[in-house]
């Protein structure tokens, strides 16, 4: 294994870098070994880095970019079961499953995230209302803990729940056995609706989700007034052979799984690009452009699931300065937190791009694992708009006191006393850590911030 | 750890009783931080002021530590990191001298020189090293616009000050890319007992607001924070103007 350098290191937000030894295993052994050698500030596994904060960092000690572990080992394609590296992302799996007539069961907004990092974040997608999150479709993996040893974890088990969702702190995982979703088609039937307010967007989404595997929408924060929410809903499912048309390439080939890549803006940007204005625009232009209604369009799996992996980092369109962003989460039956928090980010003119507003359907187990049955908000803000610390801090107010909670993998700044209140299920974490690792081998600057 | 914000969670003060140090750390306390360590020399206006800043809710506990005593820099500031991680050291103690009575007196002119400069160094060094260790952190030097161009009223200050700001600077390029972060603040005219017995100069302003300008500099990982700001621009039009001129400046 090549020497480790020591790099800083940061989250997708690029905010509150930290310098820590990259460690990059090629066989589960020199994995175990830099667990057990990890030193004193411990270790924790890394994927592709698309937590915006500081989950996957670690301050003085190792990080182990598990991306260089990826094989793919089986693929039985009668059942539709996978057992893959952890360091795999989606974006590859896609592209050997979908030929074989197979789709990941969730994905979220990009396909560069790790099989690894979709576990430990429990991530959800647009299908969350009827599919759950990630850990509902994982059958067993393994888990290499902090005494080097690896344990083969199946469901039900203490430890599968407090790792999906645990942020990477129960132990690195090495292999994961997945059940897929099966397509006939690598193209989705969409769906496109506009709703005029908040109040007609919750009531299209509640009457008619149920209809659609897949369904989110996109909300304008800078919309006010008679406008404040109004919001463009995209829903749909894969969509089956006999919708493509006959004779058409797509129908020839309707599995090819296909793929556009603009050019990333250049690495340095100038601050301010994002202003209230600028985004105003966008947002207004985004919301003319959609049709007032527009049913069962054709459109490939990657405009549809992720059309911001269209752009290579463009995460540095927010300059030096980084950016923020801020998901939560609030239960049925508290729209009116859900109403009070979007009038306040409108009413304080946040720069924000569109934001994504869904509806979330029951639970998993996982005991730090973010989703509950309700309504889920996520935006982006440039870091350096004054009074943004405060102002975020209000809205965990209004979250906690609904009940709900913040997203750990999107989190750089939520106030530690009030996780325990957001995560009932903390202190059987901790507890399960204590006994686990109870030098706190595994450790990220989250866990620190946080007191995980 | 600091979050997004750069808003530190524990905070180490040298020079445990700097008004403006402790104007700073309200203010970080109204925010995230919730440990706060003040390492001065043992008073019982050290006692006061971590009383005071404990009654906020932090968990403030002092240590004694004297900048001119370097050898012992190593073991005082070894065993506050040893307590856990530090997000941001302050360093903030400093002595303002009597130029006057300092030019007849070469040994008080050393003092001074030994408290701002060598002894800021020492405890620069140490905790650069366990920031380093640590791999996060913020370092915040009280540097001042008298390091920007001596002057005739206060040049035993104002040179150990540059001295100061140098060494902060190169420290800072040093740690960049260590996860370490090195700002110098250049206050003017502070209104603290520092200065208390001088007359106030232009632009004179409070440690509240070298405070704010602080907290505005960690959020923008700043390297360099002129407080007011419009002092840079005034420092460097002072700087570029000609000897002759600039000593006969009623400054
Ligand atoms: C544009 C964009 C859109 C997104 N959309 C969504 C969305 O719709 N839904 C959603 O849920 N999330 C979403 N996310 C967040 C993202 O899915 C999660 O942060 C995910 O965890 C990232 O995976 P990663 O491989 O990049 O992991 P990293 O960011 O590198 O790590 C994330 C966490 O997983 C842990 N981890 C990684 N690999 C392993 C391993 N092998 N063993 C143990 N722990 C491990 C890390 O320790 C860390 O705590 C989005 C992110 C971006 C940038
Ligand atoms: N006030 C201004 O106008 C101004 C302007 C620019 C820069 N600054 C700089 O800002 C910093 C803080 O200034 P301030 O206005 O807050 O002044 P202050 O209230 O007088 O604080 C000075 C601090 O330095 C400490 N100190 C002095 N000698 C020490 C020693 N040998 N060992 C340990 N601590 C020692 C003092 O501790 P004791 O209680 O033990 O004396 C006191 O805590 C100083 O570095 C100053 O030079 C001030």
């Amino acid at each position: 294994m090549p020497a480790p350098r020591t790099v800083p290191v940061t989250g997708w937000g690029r905010t509150a870098p930290t310098a820590a030894r990259l460690i990059r295993p090629r066989s589960y052994e020199e994995a175990a070994e830099a667990v057990r050698t990890c030193g004193a500030r411990g270790g924790i596994a890394r994927g592709l880095g698309r937590a915006y904060g500081d989950a996957a960092q670690n301050a003085g000690g190792a990080v182990l970019d598990m991306t260089g572990l990826d094989r793919i080992h089986a693929i039985d394609a009668d059942t539709g079961t996978l057992l893959c590296d952890a360091g795999v992302s989606l974006h590859r799996l896609m592209e050997v499953l979908l030929p074989l007539g197979w789709f990941v069961p969730v994905t979220p907004g990009t396909r560069y995230v790790t099989v690894g990092g979709a576990i430990g974040a429990d991530i959800h997608g647009k299908n969350h209302h009827v599919s759950g999150s990630f850990s509902r479709h994982v059958l067993s993996f393994e888990l290499l803990t902090a005494d080097g040893g690896v344990h083969s974890v199946g469901r039900g088990t203490p430890l599968f729940d407090a790792t999906c969702g645990g942020m990477g702190l129960t132990g690195v995982i090495l292999t994961v056995t997945l059940q897929l979703q099966p397509v006939e088609t690598a193209l989705m039937s969409v769906d496109t609706e506009r709703a005029a307010d908040l109040d007609d967007l919750l009531a299209r989404l509640s009457a008619t989700d149920h209809r659609y595997r897949y369904s989110v929408a996109w909300i304008d924060l800078l919309a006010r007034g008679v406008s404040l929410g109004r919001a463009v809903l995209t829903r749909g499912d894969h969509a089956p052979l006999d919708a493509l048309p006959a004779g058409s390439r797509a129908r020839r080939r309707p599995l090819a799984f296909r793929t556009t890549r603009l050019p990333a803006p250049p690495p340095v940007l100038p601050e301010g690009l994002l202003t209230r204005r600028t985004v105003g625009w966008f947002n207004e232009l985004w919301y003319r452009k959609a049709p007032r209604a527009r049913m069962g369009e054709l459109q490939p799996l990657a405009a549809f699931f992720h059309p911001l992996d269209g752009v290579p980092h463009w995460n540095r369109i927010y300059g030096r300065g980084g950016f923020v962003q801020y998901q939560f989460v609030v239960g049925y039956g508290h729209e009116d937190a859900l109403r009070r928090i979007v009038a306040r980010i409108s009413e304080r003119r946040c720069p924000s791009f569109l934001a994504v507003l869904k509806r979330f359907g029951d639970a998993d187990p996982g005991w730090l694992s973010f989703p509950l049955p309700g309504w889920t908000l996520a935006l982006d803000i440039p870091a350096g708009l004054p009074g943004l610390a405060a102002f975020l801090d209000e809205l965990d107010e209004e979250v906690a006191a609904a009940g709900g909670r913040v997203y750990l993998a999107k989190d750089s700044r939520l106030r530690p006393d009030l996780l325990a209140a957001m995560y009932p299920r903390l202190d059987d974490f901790r507890d399960l850590r204590a006994r686990l690792d109870p030098h706190g081998v595994f450790v990220s600057d989250l866990a620190r911030r946080l007191a995980l | 750890m600091k979050d997004a914000f750069g808003l530190p969670q524990s905070l180490l003060v040298l020079g445990g009783t700097s008004e403006i140090a402790l104007a700073t750390a309200r203010r970080l306390i109204a925010r995230r931080t919730r440990t706060v360590w003040l390492a001065g020399r043992p008073s019982p206006a050290l006692d006061r002021a971590a009383e005071q800043l404990g009654a906020l809710g932090a968990d403030v506990r002092t240590v004694a530590f004297d900048a001119l005593d370097a050898d012992s820099h190593e073991t005082v500031l070894g065993k506050v990191f040893a307590e856990g991680d530090i997000d941001l050291v302050l360093l903030a103690f400093g002595v303002l001298g009597d130029q006057a009575h300092d030019e007849r007196e070469p040994s008080a002119a050393v003092r001074v020189a030994q408290t701002n400069y060598t002894g800021a160094v020492s405890a620069g060094l140490v905790a650069a090293r366990a920031l380093q260790t640590q791999g996060h952190g913020s370092l915040v030097v009280l540097s001042s616009v008298a390091a920007e161009r001596p002057r005739r009223a206060n040049f035993i200050y104002g040179s150990s000050k540059a001295g100061l700001d140098a060494f902060a600077q190169g420290l800072g390029d040093a740690l960049h890319g260590t996860g370490v972060h090195v700002m110098v603040v250049r206050p003017g005219f502070v209104r603290t007992k520092m200065t208390a017995a001088l007359e106030e100069a232009p632009l004179a302003t409070t440690p509240e607001a070298v405070a704010t300008a602080i907290e505005l500099g960690l959020r923008r990982r700043s390297e360099t924070v002129w407080v007011p700001g419009a002092l840079r621009v005034v420092m460097s039009a002072l700087r570029h103007l000609p000897r002759g001129v600039f000593r006969r400046l009623p400054i």
